[in-house]
């Protein structure tokens, strides 16, 4: 399992695209990603549950893997929530 | 009666209101036995595809509409139909609870809907209209419903909605719609968003209207501030009437501008025309000035419904487009079905690499008896006016020389059955494979025209999937080896006497527009609501500076040396990005 915690930056959140730019990113690691806000966790892999999760600017959210690949995932969708998913 | 909502999109729009009401959707309660449980979960499955499938079109429908950023809210709605947690809660509760597919999707995405009104980001709140959006459509297509729309309208109304999708946008029909009243949605919902990229009136948050309006009462839609009156007075009527024509006049004023033909100001012509899907497109085009259709989509006949379109039914459509314009060219792509786009009619098996797998001319060339069909309706509406035809997807001169084949058989059969088309009838290719660029010389002794398809070049060239998040970046038109295939291109059209054009996107692109016109283009064909700043661009510059811009712009390195150097050009022209 590795985690990291990371506030998010864009104005939006992750509102429609952002969240289905984001499900598409975690989609392709082989673990199991997990999203979490608050008490609320989430399948990173569905848009659904990312837009549950009511993720909006300045929510710090931990994002959490399990797998072969888990450190990789994690990292790489930080990254993709650093650099504002196409905002 | 005068109501008062948040203004949308500006205009006036005077007119008999509509009311387009969410038919309520009836899901009859029945238990499952144990042996009915999996073809229910089949039947699931089957609805999402076929979501998927409506999907595509409609995203693809919208970005030769409206543009690309307006098309990818669709992306979201085909990931919440697929979504995997949606899936699979439905088949856990088909399975535990043994209800009908359709009662436990309407369960589910209940309960869902129920968290994200729960949500304290009013955007996010939002999302709840997307979710019933696509619910709506998958329970449609489990209970064997058509697709709901607006696309019937057959009158012009001024429409009346609780709420419009993305899906309802998306389906208006321009020709009929004046002006939209919603109850629900604001200034960034995608009612909004769309109305203002049709240049539609349109007014929400009118909150109280739905109770208060008749199908055919008299409805005014004041999209500048926000205002709805519905059975107004004489007084206000010719208030109104007031404000729409000085209104009217301004845009009169800016789409004679539009009217005007893209000449450089050293007198080179070039035409400047649109992609388009259907005759429900043409009058943007009109509106905008655009001197013809570059493009005619054809997939969208064979998309939307699950059988073949007959020659009747393409011939209808085609020539509605051809009348329209005049005698102005109408250039019809024959179709271009398989890699990303599918059709619902045409099963194409799931393939490893679609993009370079069986789709287009490659199809059509093994399904001779479909592809005469088309050619024939073709054909027939090139009596109507000035046709030309397109084939998609050429990597070399031995298949056009079988699509011609083609075509001389379907002549043959229309001159046997004395039917008339235009027997002169030009054809050309679409110039999407680098094989077909680097070959240009040997195809044009087979065809009349050449036009580059930039958004498959582009992956081709620079072999970059752009729908891959990880490589998007990598896809830029304006690499060097995409300006040098376009040079290449438009220098062999003009030494065989051929004529050269362009209908990716970059052929609207602001930033591309002088480099493309210096490299040797005779015509671009763009979304209609780019034509005027193009036009624009073509008429500020001489071909001497354009063909001095295109010089220096293949001296450059890289793609962003391009666009620094092309926005540096716009920027003396004085025509600052959008």
């Amino acid at each position: 399992m590795y985690s990291i915690t990371i506030a998010v930056a864009n104005k939006a959140g992750l509102h429609a695209r952002p969240a289905a730019l984001f499900a598409q990113a975690a989609a392709k690691f082989q673990a199991a990603v997990t999203i979490r806000k608050g008490e609320k966790t989430g399948d990173a892999k569905s848009i659904l549950k990312i837009l549950s999760l009511g993720i909006n600017q300045g929510s710090e959210i931990v994002l959490s893997a399990e797998g072969p690949d888990e450190q990789a995932a994690v990292e790489a969708l930080a990254r993709l929530i650093e650099t504002g998913l196409g905002d | 009666m005068l109501f008062s909502g948040i203004p949308g999109s500006d205009g006036i729009a005077i007119g008999r209101a509509y009311i387009y009401r969410q038919q309520d959707i009836v899901i009859e309660r029945r238990s499952l036995s144990a042996a009915e449980i999996p073809s229910e979960i089949a039947a699931f499955a089957a609805a999402v595809r076929q979501a998927k499938l409506q999907l595509t079109l409609v995203r693809q429908r919208t970005a030769a509409r409206l543009g690309e950023d307006n098309a990818r809210i669709f992306d979201a709605h085909i990931m919440l139909a697929e979504d995997p947690a949606l899936f699979e809660e439905v088949e856990a509760v088909i399975s535990g609870e043994g209800i009908t597919a359709a009662e436990a999707l309407a369960r589910v995405a209940a309960g869902y809907a129920e968290t994200f009104a729960a949500l304290e980001d009013a955007a996010l709140r939002e999302r709840a209209a997307d979710l019933r959006d696509v619910t709506e459509r998958l329970l449609r297509s489990l209970l064997g419903l058509p697709p709901k729309g607006l696309g019937h309208l057959d009158r012009d109304a001024v429409v009346i909605a609780a709420e419009l999708t993305p899906s309802d946008t998306a389906a208006l029909d321009r020709r009929f719609v004046k002006g939209l009243a919603v109850c629900g949605g604001g200034k960034t919902s995608h009612a909004a968003i769309m109305a203002r990229s049709m240049g539609l009136p349109a007014v929400l948050g009118v909150s109280d209207i739905a109770g208060a309006v008749r199908d055919g009462d008299m409805v005014i839609v004041d999209g500048f501030d926000g205002t709805v009156i519905v059975n107004p007075d004489g007084v206000q009527l010719a208030f109104y009437r007031e404000k729409a024509d000085r209104h009217n006049k301004r845009l009169a004023d800016l789409r004679s501008l539009a009217a005007l033909p893209a000449v450089t100001t050293d007198g080179r012509r070039v035409e400047i025309a649109a992609n388009i899907g259907g005759p429900q497109d043409v009058a943007g085009v009109l509106a905008n000035g655009g001197d013809g259709v570059g493009l005619y989509r054809t997939e969208f006949l064979y998309m939307e419904k699950s059988r073949l379109p007959s020659e009747e039914e393409q011939f209808t459509a085609y020539k509605a487009v051809t009348e329209s314009f005049q005698g102005k060219p109408v250039i019809i792509r024959t179709l271009d079905i398989g890699g990303d786009k599918d059709s619902g009619c045409f099963a194409i098996p799931g393939e490893r690499n679609p993009f370079m797998g069986w789709r287009a001319i490659r199809i059509c060339l093994e399904e001779r008896e479909m592809f005469k069909t088309q050619l024939r309706a073709i054909l027939r509406a090139s009596a109507f006016g000035n046709v030309l035809i397109m084939y998609p997807m050429i990597s070399g001169v031995e298949e056009v020389r079988q699509a011609n084949a083609v075509l001389a058989e379907a002549k043959a059969e229309l001159r046997a059955a004395g039917m008339a088309f235009d027997k002169d009838i030009r054809v050309g290719i679409m110039v999407e494979i680098p094989a077909a660029a680097l070959t240009a010389d040997i195809i044009a002794e087979e065809v009349d025209f050449f036009s580059i398809g930039t958004n498959d070049l582009c992956q081709y060239t620079l072999a970059v999937d752009r729908g891959n998040e990880r490589v998007a970046g990598l896809y830029r038109p304006l690499h060097p080896a995409v300006l040098r295939l376009v040079k290449q291109v438009a220098e062999v059209s003009r030494r065989c006497g051929k004529f050269a054009g362009m209908c990716g996107e970059l052929a609207g692109d602001p930033l591309a527009a002088v480099i493309l016109l210096g490299l040797g283009l005779d015509e671009l064909s763009m979304s209609a609501s780019s034509i005027p700043i193009i036009k624009a661009i073509v008429r500020a510059v001489s071909m001497e500076q354009a063909e001095a811009v295109a010089a220096h712009a293949l001296t450059l390195r890289t793609p962003e040396e391009v666009a620094g150097y092309a926005g540096r050009i716009l920027q003396q022209l004085g025509i600052g990005r959008e």
